[in-house]
């Protein structure tokens, strides 16, 4: 099963970093909080997932096998 | 329609000897059987989703570990008096369901979550925590936060509060009129509560009094709403209008009935409310508290007499950006709620495009304290 992203919105303080990233699924909205697309990360889009988990300040993005 | 109690008339709570006159002795019943006694009931959480107890029940007695239970008195809502009128009414029964429901789990720890300690709590062997009066107060990993010794405030819903709830441990949150029917329950057997189930229900009517009925399940909306109402708001600030012609036959599930009259506004009453929800925003989230206060501030203008070009468009958009896009269902809740006052009152926008309003009164009528 290709894993989807998961956002907390309650860690997350709108830096944005993940928006460019990852900006085949994720965009800002008015207000500079991401909107975190929930389909499967196919493999292709895999690389570009994990940076934007990785770049989080408030590590409020993960990645779930689930 | 049953006996009708308000706070006023209640004047002082029984003792535990008077309360065991009136219901018997707590009866001692192995936990399976109490377990099998309350699924044969059908009886469904009275906190607001209806949730068949059961299966939270055995969710949590199939846990391991130290394992807490709560009863939930808070009631943040204002539209909503039945929690504490049973609290003032009978808490010995509340405390009776908190007692039951800790040995069907194997939960030893049991804890009170209410405004105002009802004092038989404390010969009781219960904790009890006071609980904040905000409009979130009892939501359920709120109350979680706050019990642990946290703000009172919600919490990310991973992992969830059966696994890791109040201190890390396996958690179980009941509303307080769940924990009386239980007791009741436990009493009388899941037969009589089948044949006379009741709910407690806050009705609300046009001189903005809330007052409690306890109405047999069945019971219409139109029979509470009294003569005269045109809308229906079902369901508190998270709930939903509708016009009386449409609620009068519908059975009542929610616990909360406001009804307004043809000389008030809904949109002024929902624009008022809107403005509390916005302020009682938890304020983690970033959404929900960018777009509460601006769909707000929208609905003040829809509610004002006069051309208002754009206002709905941006108010759908806001509501769109922000509905599920928080910690807790604050945002979708008001959203629910407001989608509903602009669908139900949508003649009344017509009406405000024009120059006109409806209203005979400025008295407010829909609570915000």
């Amino acid at each position: 099963m290709d894993p989807k992203l998961q956002w907390n919105p309650i860690a997350c303080d709108g830096r944005g970093l993940c928006a460019e990233l990852f900006a085949e699924r994720i965009v800002l909205d008015d207000w500079g909080y991401p909107l975190v697309s929930d389909r499967p990360v196919p493999p292709e889009l895999l690389r570009d997932a994990r940076a934007a988990v990785a770049a989080c300040p408030m590590f409020a993005l993960k990645l779930n096998r689930r | 329609m049953t006996a009708i109690l308000t706070p006023s008339i209640v004047d002082g709570s029984p003792t535990l000897a008077e309360h065991e006159a009136r219901f018997g002795a707590l009866p001692r019943i192995p936990p399976d059987r109490l377990l099998a006694m309350i699924e044969a009931s059908g009886l469904t959480g009275r906190g607001g989703a209806n949730f068949p107890a059961h299966r939270k029940l055995r969710a949590l007695a199939a846990r391991h570990g130290r394992k807490v239970v709560v009863g939930n008195g808070a009631e943040g809502e204002p539209t909503s008096a039945k929690d504490r009128t049973l609290l003032a009414a009978n808490p010995h029964l509340v405390i009776d369901g908190l007692h039951l429901v800790g040995q069907m789990t194997g939960a030893q720890t049991r804890y009170l979550y209410a405004p105002e300690i009802p004092y038989a709590a404390a010969e009781r062997g219960v904790h009890y925590v006071r609980s904040p009066r905000y409009f979130l107060a009892g939501e359920e990993s709120a109350l979680a936060s706050r019990i642990s010794g946290g703000p009172g405030l919600p919490t990310y819903k991973r992992p969830p509060i059966f696994d890791r709830g109040i201190n890390g441990r396996p958690t179980l949150v009941h509303n307080v009129e769940t924990l009386a029917h239980i007791a009741l329950i436990a009493r009388y057997g899941p037969d009589w509560f089948r044949s006379c189930e009741s709910r407690l229900v806050t009705v609300t009517r046009s001189d903005g009094i809330p007052r409690v009925a306890q109405v047999p399940v069945g019971t219409r909306i139109g029979d509470l709403v009294g003569r005269g109402a045109t809308e229906v708001l079902v369901g508190g600030y998270h709930g939903e209008w509708f016009p009386v012609s449409v609620a009068a036959g519908m059975p009542i599930r929610a616990g909360i009935l406001a009804a307004l009259g043809p000389d008030r506004c809904g949109l002024v009453e929902t624009a008022r409310v809107a403005t509390y929800l916005a302020d009682e925003s938890a304020r983690q989230c970033g959404p929900c508290l960018s777009a509460l206060p601006l769909i707000a501030e929208a609905l003040h203008r829809l509610a004002r007499p006069g051309h208002q070009p754009g206002v709905r468009e941006r108010l759908e958009r806001w509501a769109g950006l922000v509905s599920g896009r928080g910690g807790c269902h604050h945002p979708d809740g008001s959203v629910r709620f407001v989608r509903s006052a602009l669908r139900v009152f949508a003649p009344e926008i017509a009406l405000h495009e024009r120059g006109r309003c409806r209203a005979r009164t400025f008295e407010p009528l829909l609570p915000v304290i």
